[in-house]
């Protein structure tokens, strides 16, 4: 390899424990066994990310895409693993490096109207954190952010404006424009076109892939919709539980998944083409990660599950070149 | 125009011109402005349009839940051969959550958070008839099995906090279900809820619908999600049907150049690498409304003409549309 890659997360894992109440802690001094509840949110998760590349994560509620992203922004810290950055342990940077770092990686968050402070123009929504690391100066802010304005689809001449005068499409806009503002390499969509209407969220993809050329950047799309994870993503990591499942090239992934999860996912996906079909639907919900079933976690819904399937738990495989699986199908086939 | 139905049988629901309107200081919001619909018993019909379309609000005029400063300023509504319109508030509650029921979008705002499941659906069922309060338990345990809830005694005992989303929205679905209704009402009921859940809840309203013959308005913003679902489609865009028909026709040859635009805008793996067809601009106020077709501003095929109100279209039996200059791309 050349270079090192832009992102590289190692056995990352999140947990939440939520501590013993008052009561508990009482009945404890009596003799009780209130422990601490521990919520495995991530675990042990390796994802690497190309410079340039967009990769897409895809899973259900609860299943640790957005805390996965949330940890990589800088906003909560992990409880175990590391992430390295071009190359470089995060934990054993100096704080110039960190800085660049936690410019470097941007996000843009889910819902357009709670992401952006109600009580701030768009001028200092967009500038204020491009002003505060010394990018730009203060008198040069208003061009900056009107160009940047012009960049993401704007008309600058709503330069003063407040958040609520905003539609939604064009608040994600005031989103994308504010992630910008301080040239990071790597953008994390949690969910970004979700929020949208159809015809306002493929204006918004399309400018991500036009930004992506002009720019340079590389993406960490995360979605639960399949469709346009598809549309956007050259790899795709399927998340299951708190831990990654299944990663493929797009096309090999939506072609020929390999791990029984994402091939009842991928049937899931409501398409035009498919007309009046019936859905085989996938048994059962996704089990409490307070309590995760021993053994692969899939093991409940699963319609090809044996006896090794309750028991031990997959670890993730190469299966071919490119492509990685967690299932035990593999060994027998 | 009228979503007309397919059958020549007596309509279930027929809206004939409905207009409703929310006075507002600024002036009357058209919320929904001139919309007409027939529902054939145990037909599906997909209401698709995005926010600000009036789609919703649709839904809820036929329901008889437009509060203040909303008001239904003009048209009809039959239900059954009755004019909901002239209903008095007490035989509307008669006929609510009896005859016509709804789904929301969110099951959290539709549960009581502090009352347990079965007692809601008790006092859903009691409310319209006299029964006993065991012979209820035993029916709405019998429902919950229909739409496909595991171990439903469990769940019966439950408080909604303890329950998935995807559960509370099958419970939603369920108390719907109680009185076994002749028209249902769904609002968005799986946007909020993962795939693999809706590909659940869908596989089972239709199951549903089939085995009880009840009708279906689902109101959507998901033309991929409709597409695997309803017998007819109806697109609504800034208070206005724009076009309807079967649901094979309008995906596959779409004559008005929104429904195009949404149908194409749909991102999937055939797109990739590709630029996603976009309809420009964005919807517009439904203030500032004046005469002529309202998706001109956005239209490529836009001409002087368009500054005219189009007029309905016919082709054939169920399918209408309202453009002077319709595409004719002939397939996808």
């Amino acid at each position: 390899m050349t270079e090192a890659p832009i992102l590289e997360i190692r056995n990352l894992s999140k947990t939440f424990s939520q501590p013993v109440s008052l009561g508990g802690r009482i009945t404890n001094l009596f003799g009780g066994k209130n422990r601490p509840v521990n919520v495995q949110a991530v675990q042990d998760v390796d994802i690497t990310v190309e410079s340039g590349e967009v990769v897409g994560i895809v899973g259900e509620s609860g299943c640790g895409k957005s805390t996965v992203a949330r940890m990589l922004a800088g906003i909560s810290t992990p409880s175990g693993g590391s992430v390295r950055w071009r190359g470089k342990d995060v934990a054993e940077m100096t704080a110039k490096e960190h800085r660049a770092f936690d410019l470097g990686v941007q996000m843009i968050f889910q819902d357009p109207f709670a992401s952006l402070n109600p009580r701030m123009r768009i001028v200092d929504i967009i500038g204020e954190a491009a002003v505060k690391h010394g990018r730009i100066r203060r008198r040069e802010q208003r061009d900056y952010v009107g160009s940047l304005m012009e960049k993401v689809g704007l008309s600058s001449a709503y330069i003063d404006r407040f958040p609520h005068q905003f539609s939604g499409g064009q608040r994600q806009r005031i989103g994308i424009a504010r992630a910008l503002a301080v040239n990071p390499n790597l953008i994390i969509c949690d969910e970004s076109v979700a929020a949208l209407d159809v015809s306002i969220q493929a204006q918004v993809l399309n400018l991500f892939m036009d930004l992506r050329d002009e720019l340079d950047l590389t993406y960490l799309f995360i979605s639960h919709n399949l469709g346009v994870v598809e549309h956007i993503s050259d790899r795709v990591v399927i998340m299951y539980l708190g831990r990654v499942v299944e990663v493929a090239p797009t096309d090999a992934l939506y072609g020929d998944p390999n791990h029984p999860y994402t091939r009842l996912l991928i049937d899931q996906v409501p398409s035009l083409e498919a007309g009046k079909r019936d859905y085989a639907p996938i048994a059962g919900e996704l089990p409490s990660p307070l309590n995760p079933p021993p053994g692969c976690a899939f093991n409940p819904r699963c319609p090809w599950a044996t006896e090794r399937c309750r028991t031990e738990r997959p670890a993730l495989r190469e299966i071919a070149p490119g492509r990685l699986s967690a299932c035990h199908l593999n060994d027998t086939a | 125009m009228t979503a007309r139905q397919t059958t020549d049988t007596m309509p279930l629901l027929r809206v004939q011109n409905l207009q409703t309107h929310f006075l507002t200081r600024f002036g009357a919001v058209k919320a929904v402005d001139g919309v007409d619909l027939e529902l054939a018993p145990g037909e599906i019909l997909g209401l698709v349009g995005e926010s600000g379309s009036g789609k919703s609000i649709t839904g809820f005029s036929i329901l008889g839940l437009i509060d203040p400063p909303g008001r239904i300023v003009g048209g009809s509504i039959e239900f059954d051969g009755r004019d909901l319109l002239a209903m008095k508030e007490r035989e509307l509650r008669r006929l609510r959550g009896n005859d016509i029921a709804v789904v929301f979008q969110d099951p959290s705002m539709t549960l009581n958070p502090v009352l347990r499941v079965d007692t809601q659906m008790i006092e859903a069922i009691q409310a319209h008839e006299t029964v006993s309060s065991a012979a209820a338990r035993q029916r709405a345990r019998d429902v919950l099995v229909k739409v496909g809830i595991p171990s439903p005694d469990e769940r019966l005992r439950c408080y909604p906090f303890e329950l998935s989303g995807g559960m509370r929205q099958r419970i939603a679905i369920a108390i719907a279900l109680l009185n076994r209704p002749r028209l249902i009402i769904a609002d968005e009921p799986t946007t909020a809820l993962d795939v693999s859940i809706q590909g659940q809840i869908i596989h089972e309203v239709r199951e549903l619908c089939r085995e009880t013959g009840t009708a279906l308005i689902w109101v959507t913003h998901d033309l991929a999600v409709i597409a695997g679902l309803a017998d007819r489609i109806a697109v609504m865009y800034a208070g206005r049907i724009v076009e309807t028909g079967e649901t094979d026709e309008i995906i596959h040859h779409p004559m008005h150049p929104y429904t195009r635009g949404l149908i194409d805008s749909v991102p999937s793996g055939s797109t990739r690498g590709a630029r996603l067809h976009q309809i420009e601009g964005m919807t517009p106020s439904l203030l500032e409304l004046g005469e002529g077709c309202a998706f001109r501003d956005r239209c490529h095929r836009a001409t002087e003409q368009c500054r005219e109100t189009p007029g309905v279209t016919s082709l054939g039996n169920t399918r209408e549309f309202r453009c002077w200059h319709p595409e004719t791309g002939g397939d996808q």
